[in-house]
């Protein structure tokens, strides 16, 4: 084994190293009889150690799982109008109550959040697709940095909500026309979060593909006449892939907190056509008699966002190998 | 120190043009008419005058140099005779709003102390409150006090204002009735009563605020606090024999300011345009308020300018941010 293949072992600095350089030392001998640790074994171990982001991980899978299964054990239609059984309290037949048309306030939840969490994800992937494109174009090409930072730097000063809103005003009707009302919104809302969302991530790839492309690996990598793309998908890419799972998680709870707060001025889904945000802007109207149609939808998006939030924090320990370990 | 200022200056020039082209075109090219109002019954032609009035009429790369000509020369004038009663703007074409057909800036002007009252003082009460809960969660981390500031923080993160703001009015105004869930700009301060009244109403859109805001500056202090503390001029000054409270609060803290002074300078435009979400849960008719009102109205001038001011300002404090970075902190400093 050389001396460069040494150090890089040694080193553990790098999120995810690939498997050819995580194989331990073969300097001692009682290391060979137990087998390798994999990388995302260490990453699950440390993960578990933290408390917050357990309990984040399994309300976040509940959460998830009661929004998308829980229609199915559920099966009020949330659009049934039931005009007899209107504003009614918690009861059995209604766990949460009815709304001011006697709809099923339990399955508007549930299909408000379907809209909310898939609103979060789909805008969430957008944005890290186009951070992660344009952090490594921006460090693994010089010639694209200078044009590339200065364009993410321009996104950064533009006044984000506003905008938004604008761009909810101006595009809601052309693109409602082209793709029918609900689905028009929905790529609406995806793309206005994404494209507002992504200079965070870009920024952080960008600083971690400036290091890693300098690293031995990539040299050799080059030195056996591997083409770019080749080294950015299969030795750049897998070693940011921590920085951008960490950006993913707070990448959703931005996009859902965006999405209800455009939802909450009025400019976000249909009032037919429920979100959390949605729920929690028809609520208001009946703040004073009753303010548990503001409390539910409002709870749903704290939690959802907190256990991202969380999630997102132990993701951060468990997969800085100078953390983990300790 | 000159040198990089001036260069900074010289580079924010064609951020601000880009934005403004950005957000002029965002603008332009959208639908929306706002000769749609009008009724049918008028002739083509009174329209066409109509649309001329409103500065429609020519071709979009002249109004947008006239846009930027009345935003950047004729409105500073305004000012100036407002200020020492000249008249150099006298006769000149100002921005107008298609709501009020009045000149969009005395709007403006008119709604900034609101802003500035509320958000103001929410970042004041935000900052004297985060930076101590900051400074002693990290002087005793992973303390009972610092994982309830971890999760405090956590909490202000996750709760969306529009929920925090509604849930305060549900229990403080519906369920107890200490304070009003409406704010009442056109309240005068002239008496103790009167300025009870005022802090009454102030209590729960500053507090809303505040938590989200003193969340992120508690976390900021916290992270910077615990990078210097683990350093060696600190082992120093404790082995030279100095008290601990001079320790933390002169040599660590000192040092721990200067990332957070430049978050706090980088979070002042949001107190210009930041808090549309709170006016509107607490109807504060500030500059947010009249920005939803605008892009409701379809109102073009008026949104494109209230968006350019958002925009000047956040690039302004970049700059001072940038600034206050180089002069806090002497190995950064670029010449």
């Amino acid at each position: 084994m050389t001396d460069i293949d040494k150090s890089d072992t040694l080193i553990p600095d790098e999120g995810l190293a690939p498997v050819s350089t995580a194989v331990p030392g073969a300097g001692v001998a009682e290391e060979l009889t137990t087998p390798p640790r994999s990388q995302w074994r260490d990453v699950w171990d440390q993960f578990k150690t933290h408390k917050g982001a357990m309990i984040g991980a399994i309300l976040f899978i509940f959460i998830v799982a009661g929004v998308y299964l829980g229609p199915y054990l559920w099966s009020i239609d949330p659009t049934q109008i039931d005009i007899r059984s209107r504003n009614q309290g918690p009861s059995w037949a209604h766990p949460f109550g009815t709304d001011q048309l006697g709809r099923d306030i339990l399955a508007r939840m549930m299909s408000g959040g379907q809209t909310s969490v898939s609103v979060g994800i789909t805008a969430m992937l957008l944005a890290l697709f186009l951070g992660s494109l344009i952090g490594v174009l921006a460090g693994f090409f010089k010639r694209l940095d200078g044009p590339l930072m200065r364009l993410t730097d321009l996104f950064l000063a533009l006044p984000l909500l506003p905008l938004l809103l604008v761009m909810m005003l101006l595009f809601r009707e052309p693109l409602s026309a082209a793709f029918g009302l609900e689905r028009g919104i929905f790529i609406l809302i995806v793309c206005a979060i994404g494209i507002t969302s992504w200079m965070p991530t870009a920024r952080i790839v960008r600083g971690d593909v400036l290091a890693i492309k300098e690293r031995e690996f990539v040299l050799a990598a080059r030195s056996i006449g591997t083409s770019n793309s080749q080294i950015i998908t299969r030795h750049i890419l897998p070693n940011v892939l921590s920085p951008i799972m960490v950006s993913a998680t707070l990448g959703i709870a931005t996009a859902i907190i965006t999405e209800s707060a455009l939802s909450f001025l009025g400019l976000g889904f249909p009032p037919d056509f429920p979100t959390w945000g949605r729920l929690l802007f028809d609520g208001v109207d009946y703040l004073q008699q009753y303010p548990e149609r503001v409390f539910w939808p409002g709870l749903a998006i704290s939690l959802t966002v907190l256990s991202v939030n969380y999630l997102g924090d132990g993701l951060r320990d468990a997969l800085d190998p100078r953390i983990r370990g300790r | 120190m000159l040198n990089f200022t001036v260069r900074r200056l010289v580079l924010a020039v064609p951020t601000l043009l880009f934005i403004s082209l950005v957000i002029f075109l965002l603008l332009e090219l959208a639908p929306g008419d706002p000769m749609a109002q009008v009724p049918l019954t008028v002739p083509p032609e009174v329209k066409e005058k109509m649309r001329e009035a409103l500065g429609l009429g020519q071709p979009m790369h002249i109004r947008f140099w006239k846009w930027i000509v009345q935003f950047f020369w004729i409105e500073p004038q305004v000012l100036i005779d407002h200020m020492f009663g000249t008249t150099f703007s006298e006769g000149d074409l100002r921005v107008i709003s298609w709501q009020t057909r009045s000149p969009v800036m005395d709007i403006v002007v008119q709604r900034i102390p609101q802003t500035l009252w509320v958000v103001g003082t929410a970042y004041v009460v935000a900052i004297l409150i985060a930076l101590p809960i900051g400074i002693y969660s990290a002087y005793r981390q992973y303390s009972w006090f610092d994982q309830m500031g971890t999760f405090v923080s956590m909490v202000g993160f996750s709760v969306p204002p529009f929920f925090s703001g509604v849930l305060v009015i549900v229990i403080f105004s519906v369920q107890l009735g200490w304070f009003p869930s409406i704010y009442d700009t056109t309240h005068v301060v002239n008496s103790w009563d009167s300025f009870v009244v005022q802090l009454k109403q102030m209590i729960m859109p500053v507090m809303v605020l505040a938590l989200q805001i003193t969340a992120q500056l508690s976390r900021f202090m916290r992270a910077s606090m615990l990078d210097n503390l683990n350093q060696d001029y600190v082992r120093t000054a404790r082995a030279k024999g100095l008290s601990e409270y001079t320790v933390v609060m002169v040599h660590v803290l000192r040092n721990s300011m200067i990332p957070v002074v430049t978050v706090i300078a980088l979070g002042i435009p949001a107190i210009f345009g930041g808090a549309i979400i709170t006016e509107q849960v607490f109807k504060v008719n500030g500059i947010g308020q009249l920005l939803i009102g605008a892009i409701q109205a379809n109102d073009l001038p008026m949104v494109q300018t209230l968006t350019f001011i958002f925009a000047v300002l956040i690039v302004l404090f970049n700059l001072i941010a940038d600034v206050l970075y180089g002069i806090l902190d002497p190995r950064i400093r670029y010449d």
